[in-house]
């Protein structure tokens, strides 16, 4: 169990989080396109041979590789910054929810909270209305004395009712408001 | 093609055969005997896949053009051990020609990329594509990384190619110059459907038992 002090808050990273609760569901392949709020994590399962790691070129084709991968049996997750997701409702409207796949994606959420790119402002406010408009679970984790509880719910939630889920990584979560 | 536009050295899509998507899909279908899963792209590649007789291993992509390649892609790594194909259009891979250099990438050895190529955005009012004009999609293949990338210069080159492809490793990309004839049949529309039958198809052994 990790450490929690007074305040209430995990001392674990949340990166390390993340890759205990990918472990405990078996999701052993990761796609992602970069980010820098995502690159610890990104280092650390590409560092563990527990994982499959892949880096295509779009976040779309991420979802397509996602989205095979379990049809096959192989459990997955896309990793992607705000801007990304802006690049994948087509895959999401038209192939992860009517064909029902339980499709993971996390997502750091850029462009609020001090981002200073207005590229990043203006679109980070179309992705909770796209969110909506498919009426894909989502969740902003803002807490690391949350981040297990969220993490692992939604992913087990996404698997029992065939259901993509989005987990949205906030800044307050990831202390990325440095990013001048 | 006008003069100004050029294309590639050797000018294999210029002297393929004309050949005809239908006739090939059930060419393909003919010598998949050993549960290879096949991925449709959407539009008429789907329709003849659907055409050619409606194996459980095949996946019938309803939206999401582009996203063949990488789905198939996806399937291919969950089991190294079954072949993959994965069947596009020449105006579905346009839109994602990145994934071909994913797959040189993972080098994904168990994995086949078709390409039905009639220069046309066919099941929209036959719109000309990319390829109408210079762009040659075994030569981008290749500058992507895939190696093993050829045009079937008629029937019996896509046979053999074929036949490479389910006894060697991949990956392996295989493009046909086709002509503009509709398509023989037309899916089903339920996705989950689809998606349902095509994971108890390809199903391995020890979950379905």
């Amino acid at each position: 169990m990790p450490q929690v002090d007074e305040a209430g808050s995990s001392s674990e990273s949340w990166s390390n989080i993340a890759v205990k609760v990918f472990k405990a569901h078996n999701i052993r392949l990761v796609t992602y396109v970069p980010d820098k709020v995502l690159a610890p994590l990104i280092s650390q399962v590409s560092s563990d041979e527990f994982f499959t790691v892949i880096c295509p070129a779009r976040e779309d084709e991420a979802v397509g590789i996602v989205t095979g991968a379990y049809m096959g049996g192989l459990r997955g997750i896309v990793l992607m910054q705000t801007s990304g997701f802006a690049t994948i409702p087509n895959a999401l409207a038209s192939l992860a929810v009517p064909c029902q796949i339980p499709l993971l994606m996390m997502i750091s959420e850029r462009g609020t909270l001090g981002d200073f790119q207005l590229g990043q402002a203006m679109v980070c406010r179309t992705m909770r209305p796209v969110l909506e408009a498919l009426g894909i679970e989502h969740y902003g984790i803002t807490h690391r004395r949350d981040a297990e509880f969220m993490m692992d719910n939604m992913i087990k939630q996404a698997y029992l009712t065939r259901a993509p889920a989005a987990m949205i990584l906030s800044p307050l979560l990831t202390h990325a408001a440095s990013v001048s | 093609m006008t003069p100004r536009h050029q294309r590639p050295d050797a000018d294999d899509r210029g002297r393929a055969k004309m050949l005809n998507r239908a006739d090939l899909t059930r060419r393909l279908a003919k010598k998949l005997v050993s549960g290879e899963a096949v991925v449709g792209g959407i539009g008429n590649t789907n329709f003849d896949l659907w055409a050619a007789g409606q194996r459980p291993q095949n996946f019938y992509m309803l939206g999401s053009m582009g996203l063949a390649v990488p789905i198939g892609l996806g399937v291919a790594l969950a089991q190294p051990d079954r072949r993959v194909f994965a069947l596009e259009g020449d105006g579905s891979l346009l839109m994602q020609l990145g994934v071909l250099g994913t797959v040189a990438a993972v080098q994904q050895k168990n994995l086949v990329i078709i390409v039905f190529d009639n220069g046309m955005f066919q099941i929209t009012g036959s719109q000309r594509t990319l390829t109408s004009y210079a762009s040659d999609l075994v030569a981008i293949a290749r500058g992507a990384g895939l190696l093993q990338s050829f045009w079937a210069a008629d029937e019996s080159e896509f046979d053999k190619l074929i036949d490479r492809t389910l006894r060697e490793e991949g990956p392996w990309f295989v493009a046909a110059k086709i002509d503009g004839k509709p398509a023989e049949g037309t899916t089903e529309r339920n996705a989950a459907k689809i998606r349902d039958r095509f994971m108890e198809g390809i199903a391995p052994a020890a979950r379905s038992a």
